[in-house]
């Protein structure tokens, strides 16, 4: 647990500690929303690290930060189960895996970058996105297929992508996207950027070759690349120690170094992103492994029970759950009362039933929309339809 | 029996070299045993539960396959025969597959599977470059006959771009190994075991829309059905189909609907891709002048173009219209547009119909 200690220069929180009594009769509460007067707070455990020196502790916060925390991770939660039942209801096909548990690593990378930074992730995407700024009604959208999500309707849960914020996605493959990490950290030092990328993956990608790959590239040519292990400890249903050799994943990098993080503290991974960005701009590649949870299974069809115990799951639930952690250290500095953080969540419900509503409505892609962006425009190429012959009729 | 080896032989032209009974009965090597009526994932599993019986270096290896698969193919293999033979490995298909052509190397019989065939390019390095030259770079010194991959592919409704790629023609292009594709549950025990008894690296496809959905009855003993032989699966006169896997089965409700216009349809399996039965292939078109081949996977390139060629290099006289070939469109594997991509009923249909009336 936190343990909380006020910044002794703020005595703006001292007084208000002692106006409390008052204050909660009458609401002449300075706003709290906005209040940047700055709070530490200790990380749930220290750092450890690998051929690198460790950050502090401490955190450095504020009231505004952590009920935005607070905020957007109850926002991700809501929506992650929103999306479980609509899964069940059939209004999402196919694929659709679940990033509930491991909001703080999305929340807290974002707190500690700016929208220059590119972040690329493998498929549990959802949250990653809505904290790089996409909206509910993309990712419900998208989800179901529509055009208003934010790939057209043509990706899926898998493939969220968000230009405008260096979002680089949502893919299916299992590790392809770390190489390609790699790609994005060299143009951004080439044009000198001064931003990194973090390239994000899991467990089980952690033993694709072509991670060793990347690494070697971006540690020889001292490329700003972060490349992030969110480690849930189960790749689809294999627990870690099955298939690593060596489940210390932030060590791997052998000669490039590593921090491991607990990645259900939001602080803990805004204060490691901020440390790797400012390694990685001067010295090059770093690995973060966030040690993390998710409740869901693998995928939808994934109960997530077979191989793992319930006890476990209501464990790390009780314990570590990133979204509690956040409303207790709000409710112990006396930043929000549960009622408001109850209203905070009564919102999020609302909004994100509304934005489900609003894509239920949202029509499907057209059906040209099949053949358009397998090049690109006007190269001259026509998709041929059965046996070669031009589509002549227009698809209903 | 030999009606069309007699003619073969009065026209000189030399082509049946053996018997192939024209049944539309699946061929059942040596008869009868006690058959049950199961599905796919039952039958694979019950030829890799007498492969590894029958041979004892036979090995099972391939991501979740120890507690039976995602698909249920692997069931029992484990518990009946331990750890050391049948594993799981870790997320890394470039590693299975280069291991497997190792393990294969050194006499066994390396039975690799593959999650999703849509996951199969990291290994296509250790296939193409490696498990196929390698008897023919060492001058016969080594060879990795023993090896199996086997991998689920094709459409499942709502796979989307990476649970529902047909990627056969790719190794189709590659001399050395042997692909092959089951229709049914009874093919399938059949051709896989002829597959990890056959002296050569095979890939073999397995269609998982058909796992479930695909029932049959299925002899319980060991058998094995013949690779590189086509079966004509349903006689016609009017226009000869070639297809494999469940593709076949959409093939089929084409047939049935032409049939009702009066058109008379023969449809043959393919079975094994690579290499293919040119033979029985030929000697259909010969009979009825017209072809149409039907795959999932996008026209352009696809192994309908190999075919294509070789009959009109064979047939070209014979041939009372073009080519026909019905197949999944030129563009990724799409999401919701699946119905459109997909080589339906109708579209065979239409072909069929324009074909015959050309």
């Amino acid at each position: 647990m936190a343990l909380s200690r006020l910044a002794s220069s703020s005595s703006s929180s001292r007084s208000a500690d002692l106006l409390k009594p008052l204050c909660s009769a009458i609401s002449l509460r300075r706003p709290i929303s906005t209040d940047t007067t700055p709070i530490t707070v200790e990380t749930s455990v220290p750092f450890t690290s690998h051929q690198c020196d460790t950050p502090s502790r401490s955190v450095q916060t504020n009231a505004k930060e952590l009920l935005t925390f607070f905020r957007d991770m109850a926002l991700m939660r809501r929506m992650e189960i929103a999306a479980d039942s609509l899964y069940k209801a059939k209004l999402i096909r196919g694929f659709c895996h679940l990033y509930d548990g491991q909001e703080a690593v999305a929340v807290g990378m974002e707190a500690s970058i700016t929208k220059k930074d590119c972040i690329i992730a493998a498929y549990r995407d959802h949250c990653t996105f809505v904290a790089r700024g996409g909206t509910l009604l993309e990712v419900f959208a998208e989800l179901m297929g529509r055009q208003a999500g934010c790939s057209r309707g043509k990706g899926g849960s898998m493939h969220f992508y968000k230009k405008d914020s260096n979002f680089y996605g949502g893919h299916g493959i299992v590790g392809a996207q770390v190489p390609l990490g790699c790609g994005l950290a060299f143009a951004q030092k080439y044009s000198k950027d001064e931003a990194v990328t973090f390239a994000l993956y899991g467990d089980g990608a952690a033993n694709q070759g072509q991670l060793f790959e990347a690494l070697n590239i971006s540690a020889l040519w001292d490329l700003p690349a972060i490349l992030v292990c969110e480690n849930n400890h189960y790749g689809m249903g294999t627990a870690e120690w099955r298939a690593a050799k060596s489940p210390a994943y932030y060590k791997r990098g052998d000669y490039a170094p590593g921090l491991k993080v607990d990645g259900m503290d939001a602080l803990a991974v805004k204060q490691a992103c901020t440390f790797a960005k400012e390694h990685a701009l001067k010295n090059g590649p770093i690995i973060l492994e966030m040690d993390t949870y998710r409740y869901h299974g693998h995928s939808m069809s994934d109960p997530g029970s077979t191989y793992r115990t319930r006890d476990e799951i209501t464990g790390v639930r009780q314990e570590r759950d990133p979204v509690e952690r956040i409303r207790k250290l709000i409710l112990s500095h006396d930043l929000a009362t549960e009622k408001e953080l109850k209203d905070i969540e009564k919102e999020i419900r609302k909004e994100v039933d509304d934005a489900i509503a609003q894509a239920k409505e949202n029509p499907l892609p057209e059906s040209s929309e099949l053949f358009t962006n397998v090049y690109a425009k006007g190269l001259g190429v026509e998709s041929f339809g059965a046996d070669r012959k031009e589509v002549r009729a227009v698809l209903p | 029996m030999g009606f069309r080896n007699i003619i073969g032989r009065r026209l000189g032209l030399g082509l049946v070299r053996r018997r192939k009974p024209f049944s539309t009965a699946t061929c059942d090597g040596d008869g009868n045993g006690n058959a049950k009526s199961i599905n796919l994932y039952s039958a694979i599993n019950q030829a890799l539960h007498i492969a590894l019986e029958t041979d004892n270096r036979a090995f099972v290896f391939g991501e979740d396959v120890s507690f039976g698969g995602v698909f249920r193919c692997t069931t029992g293999l484990a518990d009946r025969f331990g750890k050391a033979r049948v594993f799981n490995t870790p997320l890394c298909e470039q590693g299975i597959v280069g291991f497997g052509i190792g393990l294969a190397a050194m006499g066994n019989r390396a039975i690799a599977e593959i999650q999703f065939a849509d996951y199969i390019y990291p290994a296509f390095d250790q296939i193409v470059n490696e498990a196929a030259k390698f008897r023919y770079r060492s001058g016969n010194q080594f060879n990795c006959g023993g090896l199996t991959i086997r991998a689920p592919y094709g459409a499942v409704g709502h796979g989307g771009h990476y649970h529902s790629q047909s990627p056969e023609a790719f190794f189709c292009h590659v001399p050395g190994i042997k692909v092959v594709i089951p229709r049914s549950p009874r093919q399938a025990k059949g051709l896989l075991l002829s597959c990890i008894r056959d002296p050569n690296p095979v890939v073999f496809f397995e269609p998982k829309w058909l796992y479930r959905l695909a029932v049959e009855e299925v002899p319980e003993h060991d058998y094995m059905l013949p690779l590189s032989e086509a079966e004509v699966i349903r006689q016609g006169s009017d226009i000869t189909l070639v297809g494999w896997g469940a593709q076949l089965s959409v093939m089929e409700q084409a047939c049935n609907e032409a049939e009702k216009d009066g058109i008379s349809c023969e449809l043959i399996d393919l079975k094994t891709l690579l290499p293919w039965d040119k033979e029985t292939v030929e000697a259909s078109v010969r009979k009825t002048g017209r072809v149409l081949i039907s795959h999932e996977a996008p026209v352009t390139g696809g192994f309908g173009a190999e075919i294509s060629a070789s009959i009109v290099e064979r047939c070209f006289l014979r041939l009372e219209a073009p080519v026909a070939r019905v197949c999944g469109l030129d563009t990724p594997f799409p999401l919701v547009f699946e119905p459109f991509y997909m080589p339906t009923k109708n579209k065979i249909l239409d072909a069929i119909k324009a074909t015959v009336n050309y």
